[in-house]
């Protein structure tokens, strides 16, 4: 009952017996999975409701179909033949946010697009996971000195996954998705906080000089982001 | 006035107009007092008017001269007034150029909008008020067009604070689906489409309004991934720094295009010569870049198409694929190659050659098995036919009046190609076709890019064939440039290359120091994408998707 592992024995006659008792003697070579012998001297398993649940995430994601920038070209090569992110369980896009629990940034957020990512982060259902794909979602990458573009997608929402490249070959892409289902199915997931960049009533700003020039253009209950582009990092 | 003299093969007297050179003294006759002063830029003469005589210039200009390719609008700051730039081409012959610059006070910046002469200008004209802040009278539709509409300052302007907060509004309550009444008897229906929907390639916003299942109108939403490209070539030295940035414009792969497009403008800027060695390599790489980028094209339009994401898709991302892997043999990168350099290319061809060659012949012999396969799956499928042909339809004057180039203006029979009509690189050396068709639809314009992957392949089989022969003594692939490059102060140029999409073009002006103070990138994109309405209006939604697939935009050019 405590055991964190599945009940596994290791002796192969016991396992065999059991198999052939259940399964039907004669039966192909092919029916004899890991998982069967793993599991074929007993029909039950033990653990916990939430490493299970955890498992199984990790190992059927369904990934937002999601294209911002030059990354996004190799997201699809990742997706498609060659590299094949379908091969981890990983592999199935959606293009709604509400079907999907990963989300794959790739690409180079800017000022107008921040708001619409952070409304389609909103929309998935939780529990959801971030792959920050490139530099620009690190930090804005080589377009950091820009007068339009955000510092990195962590200004915005939480990023569990970041990799690195301009853009990063599919293989590490696929290395970074390899890693986010290592933590999913560990439980780790990065911590949902504030960011310096959030989406508000315009009501709630406070009024200063911007907000009072705008006041006319922008209604009280409209959404806003305001970005404080001298202080980014 | 223009037509005393029609030269005999030709047809009509306005294709005799179109060609006929006219030298600047005779234009300058042409255009009267609304001509104030001149000015010689690198590619082409110069034209200072009037501010209020933009329209009378430059209908002059295209009904008389027959300048009617409007390849771009530049607007810049300078200490004591702001300028813009209109840069008329002709489709007939792209090397006849002119600039027709419009100076406009510096306190109070107005001047006249061309666009009731060149509908391109529409755009072009909201940019340029975007981002440097010239107010055009006249405009129709004046407002941003890149940066959100509530965006503070202008930011290519010389007062511009980088640093200043910013509040960008997201309207959550505006409905996706409302009805629409704009005229009392109208029983319309706005539908939201994108900045991230699966059919808008990329981040594109679409705010189209329904007639029923008939799209009574569309409008383009621009600017979700305007990444500042033109600031950030500004604050680069020209030597290295500005390299790396085109392969990010048009990203599908088309990196070497697009740097093809700086090297001439800026080699042309600082009088480079370049090997004909490395000219050769420059002409190779660059139409694999071409393979890959139509073969994504291809891909994502019949994802629009069949919504078919085994067979066609797959089937164009393994051929990409195999382009790319050269790519990566001769560069060293899969996509951001940054592999040329002013005067030449980085490094020579990878070690051991042979294989490089074989590996190129390689692909190269099983590419028309592959376009069968994809004429099989395509072009010969009735459904896709039934979707495309005859759908989408962009008339050959309306396209040169929003200044398409590339595939689009081929698929609608506009023969107008650089490479061969504007020649650079090693082109005119070798032996290839302009692709047309002219049947102006969605069809045309996929059948033009399959062809031209048939013929960048004949390209890129004779470069090889003259690499392979080439004097083993003779390999030069870069020529001597100084360390530091400062073109003369106010020394101006505009040039453009064929790129994946069209016509890609660069104006910079030099200050006399190592970094541009004007940088200017004409992207085809921008000026394709202002035709959807065209296409689009009066047609069915799904037709509109498939328009918006064969214009094969990409955003990151797009917006820049």
């Amino acid at each position: 009952m405590s055991s964190d592992q599945p009940f596994i024995t290791d002796d192969s006659a016991v396992v065999t017996e059991t198999r052939d008792a259940r399964m039907g003697e004669g039966r192909g070579d092919r029916f004899n999975s890991r998982l069967r012998e793993a599991f074929g001297s007993s029909p039950f398993i033990l653990t916990k409701f939430d490493k299970f649940l955890n498992w199984a995430r990790g190992s059927s994601m369904f990934m937002l179909q999601f294209g911002i920038a030059c990354c996004s070209i190799e997201m699809m090569h990742t997706y498609a033949v060659k590299h094949d992110l379908d091969r981890f369980g990983s592999g199935v896009p959606r293009a709604s946010p509400r079907q999907a629990d990963v989300m794959i940034v790739p690409g180079t957020i800017v000022s107008k697009f921040a708001p619409r990512m952070k409304r389609v982060y909103d929309q998935m259902p939780e529990p959801k996971f971030v792959v920050g794909m490139g530099s620009c979602t690190i930090s804005g990458g080589p377009f950091q000195e820009g007068y339009n573009v955000i510092k990195g997608a962590e200004e915005v929402i939480p990023v569990d996954i970041h990799v690195p490249g301009c853009p990063p070959r599919p293989e590490a892409l696929v290395y970074g998705v390899a890693k986010l289902q290592e933590r999913i199915a560990n439980g780790e997931a990065s911590p949902v906080t504030v960011k310096p960049y959030e989406l508000e009533q315009f009501s709630d700003l406070e009024k200063d000089e911007l907000v009072e020039h705008l006041t006319d253009q922008i209604d009280e209950d409209d959404l806003v982001m305001r970005y404080n582009f001298a202080d980014s990092p | 006035m223009s037509l005393q003299d029609p030269a005999g093969d030709l047809e009509t007297a306005d294709e005799a107009s179109a060609v006929v050179e006219r030298d600047p003294d005779e234009l300058a006759e042409l255009l009267g007092d609304a001509v104030i002063g001149r000015e010689e830029h690198v590619n082409a003469p110069g034209f200072v008017i009037r501010s209020d005589a933009v329209q009378d210039v430059l209908s002059t200009l295209k009904e008389e001269a027959g300048y009617d390719h409007l390849s771009v609008v530049t607007a810049q700051e300078y200490e004591n007034r702001y300028e813009s730039i209109y840069h008329l081409k002709k489709y007939a012959d792209p090397t006849q150029e002119v600039s027709v610059v419009v100076p406009a006070d510096k306190q109070n910046p107005v001047s006249e909008s061309a666009e009731p002469v060149f509908r391109t200008a529409d755009w072009h004209e909201r940019e340029a008020y975007d981002l440097v802040g010239i107010e055009y009278d006249d405009h129709p539709d004046l407002r941003r067009i890149l940066l959100p509409e509530t965006w503070q300052g202008h930011p290519l302007s010389m007062d511009y604070d980088k640093d200043q907060p910013q509040v960008v509004s997201l309207r959550e309550h505006a409905n996706p689906l409302q009805a629409d009444h704009r005229e009392d008897e109208s029983d319309t229906m706005f539908i939201n489409i994108g900045p991230h929907h699966p059919a808008t390639h990329g981040v594109l916003h679409l705010k189209t309004t329904l007639d029923g299942e008939q799209v009574a109108d569309v409008e383009s939403d621009i600017g979700y991934l305007h990444r500042s490209e033109e600031q950030m070539a500004q604050s680069g030295t020209y030597r290295h720094q500005i390299m790396p940035y085109p392969d990010r414009w048009d990203y599908i792969s088309a990196g070497l295009l697009n740097e093809y497009a700086y090297a001439r403008a800026a080699e042309d800027l600082a009088d480079i010569e370049v090997p004909e060695y490395a000219q050769i390599i420059r002409t190779m790489g660059a139409e694999l870049c071409r393979i890959a980028a139509h073969m994504l094209a291809v891909a994502t339009f019949a994802l629009d198409i069949n919504g078919d994401f085994t067979a066609t898709f797959m089937y164009a991302i393994n051929d990409r694929e195999q382009a790319q892997s050269i790519l990566e043999d001769l560069t060293g990168q899969r996509m951001m190659f940054n592999y040329f350099r002013l005067g030449g290319v980085v490094w020579d061809l990878p070690e051991p050659r042979a294989e490089f060659f074989e590996k190129t012949r390689d692909f190269l012999d099983q590419l028309p098995g592959s376009v069968e396969e994809y004429h099989d799956l395509l072009t010969a499928n009735e459904i896709l036919q039934m979707r495309t042909i005859d759908t989408g339809i962009l008339p050959p004057e309306v396209a040169k009046n929003y200044g398409a180039t590339g595939p689009v203006a081929r698929g609608s029979g506009v023969d107008y190609d650089l490479r061969r009509d504007d020649p650079y690189g090693y082109y005119d050396e070798l032996d290839w076709d302009v692709i047309t068709e002219d049947g102006c639809d969605n069809y045309s314009r996929l059948l033009v890019r399959l062809q031209e992957v048939e013929e960048s392949a004949k390209i890129i089989e004779q470069c090889v064939d003259l690499l392979e022969d080439w004097p083993e003594d003779d390999r030069t692939i870069q020529s001597n440039v100084p360390r530091t490059l400062k073109p003369e102060d106010d020394k101006e140029i505009y040039r453009a290359v064929e790129g994946a999409k069209g016509e890609l073009g660069i104006y910079i002006r030099a200050d006399g120091t190592d970094k541009p103070a004007r940088f200017k990138i004409r992207s085809p994109c921008f000026s394709n994408l202002q035709t959807l309405p065209e296409m689009a209006n009066g047609e069915y939604v799904p037709d509109m998707v498939a328009a918006l697939g064969s214009l094969d935009i990409v955003l990151g050019e797009v917006d820049r």
